[in-house]
């Protein structure tokens, strides 16, 4: 049978998307096993019981300056920064987006400066950022809206842009106004691609989430990481990341399985 | 009969192409009226004209003697050949639409007795397509066929003065544009429509139009093809035809009246 043709069971699919994250989980193991054999002390590949160790002071034991505990704390800090940074994002691609899809008055207006905004790089405004706003949260929170917020703008105003003309006529024979079609014919389908849209951008936004800990802040999961490098202590950074990367992937799925649930009509065969 | 919509010396241009000629034209109220012509021949920009998706480049297009807006608006049904129904709503939700723009400018919804009013009236009406066990679903859940009489539904809910189609069947098979047929003819004849449909295919137009009219260009310069548009080559009456004749299936049998 050729390849193109053999479709994977369930349960194959599981096992076989295992298998290459089982083999670097190994090879990590042995290579670390290796290095400490020679070097006891060996800080670079840290084996599983040391990341523990390190890990469970982080979790259980409260930080004896701030009595918090410091994992939960770094966790609490970044979601929320990061939450708030994509909130903003994505209630401006809506507004923006909408209004710069379907009027093109508003397209003519806005579309140059969305453009222009979109392609500076975002890490270059962050000096601006921490001088304009200080070094609070405020920045860190403008550094993710400025990083995500365009793009998402774009691509909500393509969307709408490329939805078949015929609707918008329909609509106006339906004796709607510019306000209805807006909110009755272009919302309600540019809602499935917003959630996509944010799980696109979720990913620049935890880069430019740890960017900004990284340069200016006190708690955070990249602040953390960034501190811990200066002992070597790779075993916080790697269960940090392996964190970092749990937490993308269930905002992944949780964003996945919100709009099969609320969009059920833009899901084909699901409903 | 009175005159619903008249053409006087309408031109449509785009810079140097020149798309329709020198139109002149009245339709009556309650006419069928079928547009056929060759592909380019300005059946298109002939729609848009009536729609009011654009103005005419010199003419005007007068509705009931009033110049039309170049606008769409709710006293001109369409009913496309796709993409005509809302995907995000259901067969009821579609319907309904219309009346809730006109009720409900700030939202765009109705609620409690409003909506409910509303709702009876869409369901008369969808029934009356033939989509009456199909309320609850949304278009991807609908064959072709069931997707335009739900477009026809949801145009008619606002009793138009005039009811557009553009190649309204055009994508549906042999079997289910038969009913369609049947189905637009009853629905004309029953509610008195004034329908201006353009379609390919010729044999469509004679059955079921009152009057086709052919669009074709009367001269044309092969060194300049766009230096001359197309106005209205053949404007053809159609008798009175009894219903049942309308749509009867091409089978060749010999046996159907038993005299071979």
């Amino acid at each position: 049978m050729r390849w193109v043709n053999r479709q994977v069971g369930r349960g194959g699919r599981v096992l076989l998307g295992a298998v290459p994250i089982l083999l670097l989980v190994l090879v990590y193991i042995v290579m670390a096993a290796n290095r400490h054999a020679v070097n006891p002390a060996d800080k670079i590949l840290p084996l599983p019981g040391a990341m523990a160790e390190s890990m469970s002071a982080l979790l259980f034991v409260p930080d004896q300056l701030t009595g918090q505990l410091v994992f939960w704390a770094d966790t609490l800090a970044s979601l929320q920064r990061l939450g708030i940074g994509l909130g903003i994002s994505t209630l401006m691609a809506l507004a923006v987006g909408l209004a710069l899809g379907v009027l093109p008055p508003v397209r003519a207006t806005l579309g140059p400066l969305v453009t222009g905004i979109a392609v500076i790089p975002p890490i270059a405004l962050l000096p601006i950022l921490f001088i304009a706003l200080g070094l609070g949260e405020t920045a860190k929170v403008a550094l993710i809206v400025i990083g995500i917020a365009p793009v998402m703008i774009r691509d909500i105003a393509a969307h709408v842009g490329a939805l078949p003309r015929e609707q918008t006529i329909k609509a106006l024979t339906l004796g709607a106004n510019s306000w209805q079609v807006m909110i009755r014919v272009a919302l309600p389908q540019a809602m499935p691609r917003l959630l996509h849209a944010m799980r696109l951008a979720l990913g620049p936004a935890w880069v430019f989430l740890i960017s900004a800990e990284a340069i200016a802040s006190d708690v955070g999961l990249g602040y953390r990481i960034f501190l811990v490098r200066r002992y070597l202590s790779m075993d916080v950074i790697l269960p940090y990341v392996a964190w970092i990367a749990l937490l993308a992937i269930l905002m992944d799925l949780a964003l996945t399985f919100l709009s099969r649930r609320l969009f059920p009509w833009a899901h084909g065969e699901s409903h | 009969m009175s005159t619903l919509l008249s053409f006087r010396d309408v031109w449509v241009e785009y810079g140097d192409r020149i798309i329709i000629e020198k139109l002149n034209l009245d339709i009556e109220e309650g006419s069928f009226v079928s547009i056929v012509g060759p592909s380019g021949a300005g059946k298109s920009s002939f729609l848009r004209l009536i729609l009011g998706q654009e103005g005419p480049s010199q003419g005007a297009i007068l509705m009931d003697g009033v110049p039309l807006r170049p606008e769409c608006g709710p006293d001109r049904g369409v009913v496309f050949q796709r993409y005509s129904v809302f995907p995000h709503l259901t067969a009821l939700r579609n319907t309904i639409l219309g009346m809730e723009c006109e009720k409900a400018p700030v939202l765009g919804r109705l609620f409690g007795s409003a909506r409910r009013a509303a709702e009876e009236e869409a369901v008369e009406m969808l029934t009356a397509v033939g989509l009456g066990h199909s309320l609850d679903l949304y278009p991807a859940q609908m064959s072709g066929g069931m997707q335009q009489r739900l477009a026809i539904a949801q145009a008619l809910v606002k009793r138009p003065r005039i009811l557009l189609l553009d190649e309204p069947f055009g994508a549906l098979d042999p079997g289910i544009r038969a009913d369609m047929h049947k189905l637009i003819r009853s629905l004309w004849r029953e509610r008195a429509l004034t329908i201006v449909m353009v379609t390919h295919d010729i044999r469509e137009a004679f059955t079921l139009g009152t009057r086709v009219l052919a669009l074709d260009k009367r001269r044309h310069d092969p060194h300049a093809p766009h230096r001359f548009g197309a106005t209205v080559v053949y404007d053809l009456p159609m008798r009175e035809r009894p219903e049942e004749e309308i749509d009867q299936p091409d089978i060749i049998t010999i046996d159907v009246n038993s005299n071979n």
